[in-house]
């Protein structure tokens, strides 16, 4: 095996994971805010790459200026989804919760499927479509562009959440509820944020994904079962440890995939959370 | 005489925290002991390492001479060491006699025997009216009985009971308190924790006094009150809280 | 001990050991218990057959599931593990060596209880959430590698070689759906008289003790790990004979579809949806979901094939979000409480 072809794959799995790891910050956010485990996370996904694809289509929006309209669509869908079902969720019992945003993925995957059939689509020719040649390594333009925008958005996360009121809010809610509620802070309107500020990333994800990736009703299946792989490696309610969690997952896929059947890729990442969560419950990195 | 329960040296920290430093004493067969001391104190601590729902870092308990450290909860609750906790802990969507069967079901695989055995055991707490009512239901004093019951049903040597008059109804105390006395009676060894002073006076044989994860005094309950530690310790924070 | 309280024990002590049901519902239980027996005569069309066939087939995986997560109160994500290993064990020993699906169902019974031990052991000491997503990957894992797994026909599959000699000892019936009702029916009501005895027994009391406080259960001296590894695998070996009952009537078998998230998901939404926990709730829910999707897939064709899990995925938000506990959990608690003499 030549040493190019190791270093392609490191790149792209670089790549990769990012995004993986945009996707598992929200879950992550939302987990820790409220101990919520969102199962509809990945049809979230697809519903932002859904959404990117129409816009392109229909409007010839390039998934690049449709981005914060993509996020922004989202983050309201995180609003509604929060006061219309999660809020009467919270004081239900553990099984009811998981049911209740598993029946949600059911019926959003399903209803994808009823829309727009369970056909493969792709955004052909984006702006930012091409390849970089980078000494002997090919990087494809979307994968590296998305890649870029990934890390910008977890840099901006990083400083609202630790720089501003809003952000510290937020974290105070996450750490203590009760403590964060007698000084003032509005929880209900800080579990909403988590909420629109976790699906606002996943739509983000969902539209760079699309730039280079298949579109279709079960896409989110399987990046949903990455996420909760990060989310568990990276620790429930960490934003750093999503990073690092995805990071990793994406190159452990990619370099698996090079040394294993691909197909085998998906068994090595999930032996990898059975390992952590077996061994170190908390995740590699602890809260926040 | 050989002590029913013997504890030495027990230690347990949670971090940088010292719960439980070196904590010596015991218990004789058919003596109430309570155990005092303001939050914090580690008492609750204390009842988790004997009972072996925290592994101790250091320390030996033994039951009867049988040495029971780092076993798992659920044989100590063989062995014939009962618990009830400072926070409930009821089987919620189980009903009150449902509740106590689970502890029957101890002693017995016969359905019918254990529930007759529940149901005596909720006379003993005078419970027995809400024997169909979901355990949801109850009030706290109420679910302190039931706990009280559910422990009693395994019939345990030795009861340990964290808080029986901790949140409850000040008129309900006194029933409480006779409860205790009854299982006395009825040869239960019990080891208590108890926030109210003149409660624990009446009830207690021995008093072990803890502050800040250390024994501060053991013995008699008039010594114990006596000595400036206790004094200093408990009734002081006893002020504070009142 | 005053007196009062004596005769209360007394009058206590007379009440029946459990709950009487009320006329009502035992005239129901009878009518349904009749027209389950007579319901291949009274309905005669091949669907209706086929659909009652699901509804038992699903009423028993749903209440397999129902073991795990209704008593010992952990959700598992990757039933269908045990659904295809039945499958899988009964076709392969009567595909390759021609021994009888009988057979193969009991080797399907002690593989799934034995996988439900690998996997058990190692996950059911992680709480909530942790335990559901690693089944969910355990799951998803088990469906890569039986797709990857040439010996067991991989992507493709198996087939259940036809054989007409002896119906019976085969387990295939070529001619009627009728026997497969009835042994579907056999299988069902043997899975619910197990569920039925268990919540009556020592183990069941034990089970629903821990489902609700794990410590409170330990300090009555329940073995609270050990009881939820004999959970799993009772679960796991009810499972597996759904499977294999299921490989032998369609005759067809698809990793991608027998080891399925959507397998797990849906035992998990009927359960739910009737009400977990309870004896009848699964039943309930593969009563109401089945033919759903069986109807619409008639009414509104190849088009409306997923119509019906719209629905259902509404359905269970909206019964999570107003009834947590099921449709059946009220009702029944409430025959719970009638223990006194008449």
């Amino acid at each position: 095996m030549s040493r190019d072809l190791i270093l392609q794959a490191i790149i792209s799995g670089i790549l990769m994971g990012l995004i993986y790891a945009l996707v598992a910050v929200g879950l992550s956010l939302i987990f820790g805010l409220m101990e919520i485990v969102n199962f509809a996370h990945g049809e979230f996904l697809m519903l932002a790459m859904f959404a990117t694809f129409w816009l392109w289509a229909v409007f010839g929006l390039d998934p690049l200026i449709s981005l914060p309209l993509v996020a922004a669509m989202l983050a309201c869908g995180g609003i509604l989804v929060h006061f219309g079902i999660i809020r009467r969720l919270l004081s239900a019992p553990m099984l009811a919760q998981v049911c209740g945003t598993f029946g949600l993925a059911v019926a959003l995957r399903a209803g994808a499927q009823f829309l727009w059939t369970p056909d493969f689509r792709t955004i052909t020719s984006p702006m930012s479509a091409g390849r970089v040649e980078i000494g002997p390594v090919f990087i494809g333009q979307p994968q590296l562009v998305a890649g870029l925008i990934c890390l910008f958005a977890f840099a901006a996360l990083w400083a609202f959440i630790t720089r501003t009121d809003t952000g510290l809010a937020l974290q105070a809610t996450a750490q203590d509820r009760q403590a964060a509620a007698v000084m003032g802070i509005p929880t209900e309107r800080m579990w909403a944020l988590g909420w629109a500020i976790g699906l606002g990333c996943v739509g983000i994800a969902g539209c760079l994904l699309s730039t280079f990736y298949y579109i279709f009703p079960e896409v989110g299946v399987n990046f949903a079962l990455l996420a909760f792989v990060a989310v568990a490696l990276g620790g429930f309610g960490s934003i750093i440890g999503s990073l690092v969690a995805g990071v990793l997952i994406g190159l452990t896929e990619s370099l698996g995939g090079l040394l294993l059947d691909p197909s085998y890729k998906t068994l090595i990442v999930f032996g990898l959370y059975l390992g952590v969560v077996i061994v170190r419950p908390m995740g590699l990195f602890g809260r926040f | 005489m050989k002590p029913l329960l013997d504890v030495r040296g027990v230690s347990k920290r949670f971090g940088g925290v010292t719960a439980n430093a070196d904590i010596t004493f015991d218990v004789n067969e058919g003596e109430i002991l309570g155990i005092i001391g303001p939050n914090g104190a580690g008492k609750s601590t204390l009842f988790d390492l004997i009972t072996g729902f925290q592994p101790m870092d250091s320390g030996r308990v033994q039951l009867d001479g049988r040495d029971i450290t780092g076993m798992r909860p659920d044989r100590i609750s063989a062995l014939g060491i009962g618990r009830t906790f400072q926070k409930l802990k009821p089987f919620s969507d189980l009903t009150v006699t449902e509740n106590v069967m689970v502890g029957a079901l101890a002693g017995t695989a016969d359905m019918k025997l254990a529930r007759d055995q529940a149901l005596e055991c909720l006379a003993f707490v005078d419970l027995l009216e809400k024997r169909n009512s979901f355990a949801r239901e109850l009030s706290t004093g109420q679910r302190k009985r039931l706990e009280l019951a559910r422990a009693l049903a395994t019939r345990p040597r030795l009861i340990l009971m964290d808080e029986v008059t901790g949140g409850v109804d000040q008129r309900t105390i006194p029933g409480l308190v006779e409860l205790v006395l009854r299982l006395k009676e009825q040869g239960v060894t019990v080891v208590t924790i108890e926030h109210n002073m003149q409660v624990m006076m009446r009830l207690a044989d021995r008093i072990l006094a803890l502050h800040a994860g250390r024994r501060i005094a053991f013995g008699a309950p008039e010594e114990v009150r006596a000595q400036p530690a206790v004094v200093d310790a408990y009734l002081g924070t006893v002020a504070d809280a009142s | 001990m005053q007196g009062g309280t004596a005769s209360m024990l007394e009058a206590a002590k007379a009440e029946h050991l459990w709950p009487r049901p009320p006329r009502w519902a035992m005239a129901i239980g009878a009518a349904a218990a009749a027209l389950l027996l007579a319901y291949p005569f009274v309905f005669t069309s091949s669907f209706a057959h086929h659909t009652m066939i699901l509804i038992l087939l699903y009423a028993l995986m749903a209440q397999s599931w129902n073991v795990v997560a209704g008593f010992s109160g952990q959700i598992s994500l990757g039933h269908a593990i045990f659904f295809g290993l039945g499958a899988y064990s009964s076709t392969v020993l009567f595909a390759k060596y021609g021994v009888t699906p009988w057979a193969g169902l009991l080797v399907g019974v002690l593989l799934s209880a034995a996988a439900a031990v690998a996997i058990g052991v190692p996950t059911l000491r992680l709480r909530g959430h942790y335990f559901a997503i690693a089944t969910l990957l355990i799951g998803s894992s088990v469906q890569i590698v039986f797709q990857r797994w040439e010996w067991v026909g991989a992507a493709s599959g198996l087939y259940v070689p036809i054989e007409r000699t002896s119906p019976w000892l085969y387990l295939q019936f070529h001619r009627s759906k009728v026997p497969y009702y009835y042994l579907m029916l056999a299988a069902a009501a043997l899975g619910y008289l197990l569920v039925w005895k268990l919540r009556r027994s020592r183990f069941g009391f034990r089970l629903q003790a821990l489902r609700d406080d794990h410590d409170a259960a330990a300090s009555l001296g329940i073995a609270v790990a050990r009881h939820k590894v004999l959970t799993f695998m009772i679960s796991g070996a009810m499972m597996s004979v759904a499977g294999t009952f299921y490989g032998q009537y369609v005759l067809v078998l698809d990793p991608e579809r027998l080891f399925s998230a959507e397998i797990s998901i849906l035992v998990l939404l009927m359960t739910v949806l009737g009400g977990s926990g309870t004896l009848w709730g699964p039943a309930l829910g593969a009563a109401v979901l089945i033919p759903l999707s069986e109807y619409s897939r008639i009414w509104l064709g190849g088009t409306g094939r997923t119509v019906d899990l719209i629905i259902y995925g509404v359905l269970i938000v909206l019964v999570c979000m107003w009834r947590p506990s099921g449709l059946l959990s009220v009702f029944e608690e409430r025959i719970r409480r009638r223990r006194t003499v008449s």
